[in-house]
């Protein structure tokens, strides 16, 4: 009995799966005596952007929905959107997706977390990106970031910079404090979105499997840093992101993120109220805390992100990772990169809301 | 070599049990003696064969006697137990996994027939925190270690077998740590805690949970008692399951408690002896662990033949857990959908 009831699990969901895989598989049409079908134009075009993601997104679903479809013979776009919507949501009901050891969920990621981060990319913040070639299709390469904003918005937006725009459409495997993976339903959907614990183990074991990782080495001095210190790097950590870069043999690509200092601009910090809540500071900025929970909205400055040239380990050799020297030597330089390319494209950029 | 006289400790257990009766089918074997407080099950007894059961405290230094007696060979220690209810309460727990290993090796160390040494201990060991690492290996030891628990019996009994090995390095010891069991037919907490129709889990917090099938727990078990492989070996299956997905697997509904309630609600489970949790589980439910087994693969030579969602599969399986809530209403909702939406076109 048990038996009968896995196994028409299995079967029903079996198709959605299929379907998932090939992008260009198509439901089978009701009534295929028709013959021609007419295929709506916008679908298309979506079809053609997202031509290497598996499934278009459940948010793609929701917004096709209520518009309607062709009056035609075939599936409309509406209701393929509904039936892959559906797929999901059995999926995500009957458990059949799979996570890593990291707790990776590509599932959840794809069809919900990017899609609910997009328009805050697209519209809010009008991310540009510059130098996405740097960045590797295949093979593991480490991105290093500069931190600021209060909130780690810039670590998002960087992750659905990579996996919208570039044309691998990669997964960014962020390293992140151990703080955000105490907290509640963050440091979940944290781990779902593919971060793990900064740590070497991790950093190498994600990076000799191929992964692209990123890395922000300020952490929370540079997050946490008040408004006038804006676009000022600060020390970047002990160098660990570049001894495991030494150990894997993988590319640093220094990333500079311009736009994200503006968005909760941090005017002051009640360190009582940071002790309270265990926090590494309770910001104060212009909406904050003056307008309750207006002021988690982040001002919509436009922001830049540029990969720069990449810089090369695999000449080192890896027992050079224990070298004090060479590791500081290689942290600064990629400091000095981003530093510099953050002072160049602020010279270039005329208003911070407007670009 | 396979070993002359074998003493497997807790063979009232699953685990215990199921070994001592693959051991007698093995004829390269002499002889096999099963140790425990209570005698085994009647059928698992009928499994056992030609297994001798030898009824003793391993805390009582009687056990000395039965070792140097038979000259046992080969010891493998698979009564260390996670469960207080089974022996009575967290304090008869203790005493029976700590003392009762403390009583065991000291035998051990004075009988010059012992030559190979099996611990079953647990990934326990390595605790569970938000700053762990997403993989714990052999060599690493944990963040945070819980005042009291399984764990923590587990990481001092592998501190006296440490001392055990010093004090007799001609011994071979072999240290297991198992992943949670999972199976059709093994009884552990968490195989209790999956078959509720309501599982409470933590608010906000979705464990990475990584299990092994029972099938391959006996199987590495019983090549640790008979073949020469030292060493400290994490046994665990390939993949990961999240916490709320294994219960979606299982058809079961989740209640996400929050993180204040999850100690009085453990309580009331284990004061109605639904599921005994102890708190350094409840914590494991908040995040999780999964290790390396890459020497398991390499060195230990073994691959788990089932992956972690297969093993559960199985367990789901053996255990024929019907879904609470079918989804059949998915698919109503489904066609109500596209009805409306070819309405609407």
């Amino acid at each position: 009995m048990a038996d009968d009831r896995s196994r028409t699990r299995r079967a029903r969901s079996a198709p959605a799966d299929d379907a998932a895989e090939r992008p260009d598989a198509r439901p089978p049409v009701p009534d295929a005596g028709s013959g021609a079908r007419v295929i709506p134009l916008r679908t298309q075009a979506r079809r053609a952007r997202n031509a290497t993601e598996p499934s278009a997104t459940v948010e793609e679903a929701m917004a096709a929905h209520p518009s309607g479809g062709e009056p035609d013979e075939g599936p409309s776009a509406a209701e393929e959107a509904v039936e892959r919507l559906f797929a999901f949501l059995r999926r995500r009901l009957d458990g059949e997706y799979t996570v890593d050891e990291f707790g990776f969920d590509p599932d959840l990621t794809d069809n919900v977390l990017i899609p609910a981060l997009r328009p805050l990319y697209r519209s809010w913040f009008r991310v540009e990106t510059i130098g996405m070639h740097n960045v590797p299709d295949v093979g593991g390469a480490l991105v290093v970031a500069n931190h600021s904003g209060t909130l780690p918005l810039d670590s998002l937006m960087t992750a659905v910079a990579l996996h919208d725009d570039h044309p691998a459409r990669r997964h960014m495997r962020m390293l992140g404090a151990d703080l955000v993976f105490r907290l509640p339903v963050v440091g979940a959907l944290t781990r779902k979105q593919g971060a793990t614990l900064a740590c070497s183990p991790d950093a190498e074991r994600l990076l000799s499997s191929g992964e692209l990782v990123g890395v922000w080495p300020e952490g929370f001095k540079g997050i946490g840093k008040p408004f006038r210190d804006r676009y000022k790097l600060q020390r970047f950590g002990r160098g660990g992101f570049v001894s495991a870069a030494l150990r894997t043999g993988v590319p640093i690509i220094p990333c500079s993120i311009v736009g994200a200092e503006e968005i909760y601009p941090k005017i002051g910090d009640i360190k009582p109220l940071a002790r309270l809540f265990g926090a590494p500071y309770f910001p104060v900025t212009p909406t904050f805390p003056l307008l309750g929970p207006l002021g988690a909205v982040p001002l919509p400055s436009k922001w830049y992100i540029e990969f720069g040239e990449p810089i090369r380990t695999d000449a080192y050799d890896p027992a050079d990772a224990d070298d004090p020297m060479l590791v500081f030597n290689l942290t600064d330089q990629v400091r000095e990169t981003i530093q510099h390319t953050l002072y160049r494209l602020l010279s270039q950029r005329r208003n911070a809301f407007l670009g | 070599m396979a070993p002359s006289v074998v003493l497997v400790t807790g063979v009232s257990g699953f685990l215990g049990g199921h070994l001592a009766a693959r051991l007698a089918a093995d004829p390269s074997i002499d002889r096999v003696l099963g140790v425990d407080t209570v005698p085994p099950p009647r059928d698992l007894l009928r499994r056992m064969g030609r297994a001798e059961f030898v009824r003793a405290d391993i805390r009582n230094p009687l056990i000395s006697k039965v070792i140097s007696g038979t000259s046992v060979s080969t010891v493998v220690h698979a009564s260390v137990s996670a469960g207080p209810a089974r022996v009575g309460g967290r304090t008869a727990m203790k005493e029976m996994n700590v003392i009762g290993t403390m009583q065991l090796l000291a035998a051990c160390q004075k009988a010059t027939s012992v030559t190979r040494v099996v611990l079953k201990s647990t990934t326990a060991v390595y605790g569970s925190s938000s700053r762990d690492p997403a993989l714990f290996d052999e060599a690493m030891t944990p963040k945070e270690m819980s005042s009291g628990g399984y764990g923590k019996d587990a990481a001092e009994i592998e501190g006296y077998l440490r001392g055990f090995a010093r004090r007799r390095p001609d011994v071979d010891v072999t240290v297991l740590r198992f992943a949670n069991f999972i199976g059709p037919r093994i009884e552990t907490v968490l195989t209790r805690y999956f078959a509720l129709p309501v599982i409470p889990t933590v608010l906000g917090y979705d464990a990475r949970v990584q299990l092994v099938h029972e099938e391959d727990a006996l199987v590495v078990l019983q090549r640790a008692a008979t073949e020469k492989l030292p060493g400290v070996f994490n046994v665990a299956a390939d993949g990961v399951l999240l916490l709320s997905q294994a219960i979606r697997r299982a058809g079961r509904v989740p209640l996400p408690v929050p993180q204040p309630a999850v100690g009085p609600v453990g309580k009331l489970f284990r004061s109605a002896r639904i599921v005994d949790f102890s708190p350094e589980q409840m914590r494991f439910l908040n995040f999780g662990r999964v290790v390396d087994t890459r020497r398991l693969r390499e060195e230990f030579g073994f691959t788990p033949r089932w992956t972690t969602t297969q093993a559960f599969d199985d367990y789901v399986r053996g255990r024929a857990l019907r879904p609470v809530v079918g989804d059949g209403w998915v698919d109503a909702v489904e066609r109500g959908a596209l009805a409306a939406v070819k309405a609407l076109g």
